[in-house]
């Protein structure tokens, strides 16, 4: 197959180059993985060009509104023109366009190619549409400053400076803010890094004005020198691995850690049809199965690639008005009040990071740097059908009988990706087990005993 | 490694075998276990391309500039520490790092030392002109402990004459690592995260080591190391930018013709040169020179 996909894949480049409309030449989207998957997983997007950063704070809260509490150390004081409310579909909608996905394959009859091939010539791909994817005394005597108070949207947004952190921490109790034990040392570092707090609460009279049933995500913006994700207070009494998707949106190309190691998933690997029905369960346990080979030290990349296009596309890419939502404030869009437009050539790099982290293997912040790499990364599993015809001629006798091997090797591929058992993989695939005890040995093939 | 241009005549090599040979084993290793098992995002077209550029440019150079024999060995240590560090998915630019490397030895010149590291100002000019990166995080911990324990055990079998100035950087610049944790009150596990990065053990080994671009005596080059680590240290958690020490080397590479008028020492004398020979001109010595005096050494 990969034979024939090559020249296809020129063509198809070509005929996007030309202005058609692109065939899906990595394969036909058939599903993607949801950020859902994972349990309590915080997702984060941060637009970020020349020091001015826009972060996005998805919130899934899905208790009482008025249990709700956040509470994030940033490096500088916020006006209310700083803080924002966006719109919980739009990052949704980020998640979805940059979801590991799969796609799907089907063989073509071994003797068209054949023909094919003896011809020199070769069909191109059908094209596909993408799938739709308190008093002030009292804070005083705390040594705590309230640098400014906000109400934006539903929430109620306070910035706190702080002499110290026991202080810091009292006012937050107080407030009804519950800190774990053991966070004042990480508050400490923050206040002495010359950090600022930005807390916020739910205003339930403004979120009944605005007839909200659900959080909106916040949105912060600023500028600085600092390139890095606060984690460190998500680490203090956390029970157990916290999950975090963060979405970089930079001008130039991808971004990567400096202070861990940022690994790519492994990714274009051929999988059994039945993981079709079971991709949750499978990216879910590949994904485990990643952590545990980098010793749980590392951060895992899903997904690079220029905002202009996808392929296959598990969502479409995002508008400019989107991009804008989610803080791409370097992008101006074209025909402004004309609705959505598409710019040509934007300028927007999208790199998707997953992370599995505890207080015990990721001691220090997430610490980034933009590269000028801007080469197109997605993690994509592929599905095979098998060509079903009864054609006999001479290649097709050749494809069936290296059909069975084939077959063995995704099986393989599904148990060291995943970890499951290969003898389940092969009784779900009714495959036979590989009957290595009967092998001959090199001798008895050489002697025929 | 650069720091083994230190060997002094006394110790020229161990065993009758060039120490610069050990140190080419040794990055060798470590590009071969990067590239197959740490997956660097460095193609094997780059490594070919840098390590035959600066071959090329080293023996160009050596016939330009008249030397006797051609010496590939610091080109290659060079062009080694090039692919470990050095990120891009330009053929060209990976070439040019090479050239920019090896030609500064030859091209930026004061008395008998170069004025830059070669490995340190390819790096430099590929960073700020954003067509290269360098990837810190990279490395993992089984690769950076390797990496340190071959690094030392270099320092030990070579007897490197400029030891001192790496383990007086590593040891400062732990310091500012530690103060800084203690000041801000974080565990210790941060400071020892932080200097858990490949690309500080090469900075320290390979690079600030160079006897061409160090301070003459030992006191000078302690100085000159204590600088590095506050520049690094600034670099780092006051303007809050990656690959600190890299930047605090090129900016402190201006102090050492000061902290040698300062602390004057013996200057580093090439295994074979003859110590009372006349300088060669200070800059561009292939325009500036009318005829090749004794054999020099430009690696």
């Amino acid at each position: 197959m990969r034979r024939w996909l090559v020249p296809v894949l020129t063509f198809t480049a070509g005929l996007f180059l030309w202005g058609g409309e692109a065939s899906a030449f990595c394969g036909f989207y058939v599903g993607r993985a949801d950020t859902k998957l994972f349990n309590t997983a915080s997702e984060v997007a941060i637009a970020r060009h020349d020091d001015k950063t826009v972060i996005t704070m998805a919130n899934d809260f899905k208790g009482d509104a008025k249990e709700f509490a956040l509470v994030v150390p940033v490096p500088t004081i916020l006006q209310k023109e700083q803080i924002h409310v966006g719109d919980a579909a739009v990052l949704r909608h980020l998640a979805d366009y940059s979801a590991p996905r799969l796609v799907e394959y089907f063989d073509e009859n071994p003797c068209l190619r054949e023909e094919l091939m003896e011809r020199r010539s070769m069909d191109a791909m059908k094209s596909m549409a993408p799938a739709a994817a308190s008093p002030r005394g009292r804070d005083k005597t705390l040594g705590i400053t309230i640098e400014a108070q906000y109400t934006v949207g539903e929430y109620d947004i306070l910035i706190l400076s702080a002499k110290e952190s026991a202080g810091l921490e009292t006012w937050l109790t107080e407030h009804d803010y519950t800190i774990p034990n053991g966070a004042s040392q990480v508050l400490q570092s923050y206040l002495k890094q010359g950090m600022k707090f930005f807390v916020a609460k739910v205003n339930l009279g403004e979120q009944a004005k605005l007839g909200l049933t659900h959080l909106r995500p916040l949105q912060i913006a600023f500028e600085s020198p600092k390139f890095m994700l606060p984690i460190r207070l998500g680490t203090v009494n956390a029970d157990g691995a916290q999950e975090l998707f963060i979405y970089l949106l930079t001008k130039h190309g991808r971004v990567e850690t400096t202070n861990y190691r940022t690994v790519r998933l492994p990714e274009a690997q051929e999988v059994p049809l039945y993981v079709k029905d079971r991709f949750g369960d499978f990216y879910r346990d590949l994904f485990t199965q990643q952590v545990t080979r980098e010793h749980e030290r590392g951060l895992f990349l899903e997904y690079a690639w220029d905002m202009n296009w996808c392929d296959p596309c598990a969502a479409n890419p995002l508008s400019a008005e989107e991009l804008r939502a989610l803080g791409v404030f370097w992008q101006e869009p074209q025909g402004r009040g004309r609705g959505e437009v598409f710019p040509q050539g934007q300028r927007v790099f999208l790199t998707r990071l997953h992370v599995r982290y505890n207080a015990a293997h990721f001691p220090a912040d997430l610490m980034f740097q933009e590269t000028a790499d801007r080469t197109n990364f997605q993690a994509r599993y592929i599905l095979r059908h098998a060509w079903t015809g009864t054609d006999a001629c001479s290649a097709a006798v050749t494809y069936r009988r290296q059909l069975p091997e084939r077959h063995e090797h995704e099986a393989q591929t599904l148990a060291s990706l995943t970890g499951w058992n290969i003898e389940d993989i092969r009784r779900t695939m009714h495959l036979a087990s590989r009957p290595i005890e009967h092998e001959k040995t090199w001798y008895q093939r050489l002697w025929g005993n | 490694m650069e720091q083994i241009h230190g060997t002094s005549r006394s110790t020229p090599s161990v065993g009758g075998t060039d120490p610069r040979l050990y140190q080419i084993v040794s990055l060798s290793t470590l590009l071969t276990y990067g590239f197959v098992w740490l997956h660097f995002e460095v193609s094997f077209a780059q490594i070919v391309v840098t390590i035959g550029t600066a071959l090329l440019t080293q023996y160009a150079a050596t016939r330009l500039v008249g030397l006797p024999a051609f010496d590939p060995t610091s080109a290659l240590i060079s062009s080694l520490s090039l692919c470990l560090l050095l990120r891009t998915n330009d053929l060209t630019v990976a070439a040019l790092a090479a050239f920019i490397a090896i030609s500064s030895k030859f091209l930026f010149r004061r008395h008998h030392k170069h004025l830059f590291n070669p490995t340190t100002l390819a790096l430099a000019v590929m960073l700020a002109t954003g067509f290269g990166w360098i990837s810190p995080g990279q490395w993992g911990q089984v690769a950076w402990f390797g990496f340190f324990v071959a690094c030392l055990g270099s320092l030990v079998v070579t007897r490197a004459a400029r030891a001192d100035v790496t383990l007086a950087f590593l040891l400062f610049y732990t310091g500012v690592l530690i103060a800084r944790a203690l000041w801000v009150g974080d565990p210790l596990t941060i400071p020892l995260h932080q200097l858990e990065n490949g690309a500080l053990l090469i900075f320290a080994f390979f690079m600030i080591s160079d006897p061409k671009t160090t301070p003459d005596s030992r006191a000078g080059r302690i100085t000159y190391a204590l600088c590095v680590a506050l520049a690094a240290g600034y670099v780092q958690f006051g303007l809050f930018r990656p690959n600190a020490p890299l930047w605090g080397l090129i900016v402190c590479t201006s102090l050492v013709p000061l902290i040698d008028a300062w602390l004057p020492g013996r200057e580093y004398d090439w295994p074979g040169r003859s110590p009372d020979s006349a300088p060669p001109p200070a800059l561009l010595p292939v325009l500036h020179r009318p005829s090749i005096p004794q054999p020099r050494r430009f690696s």
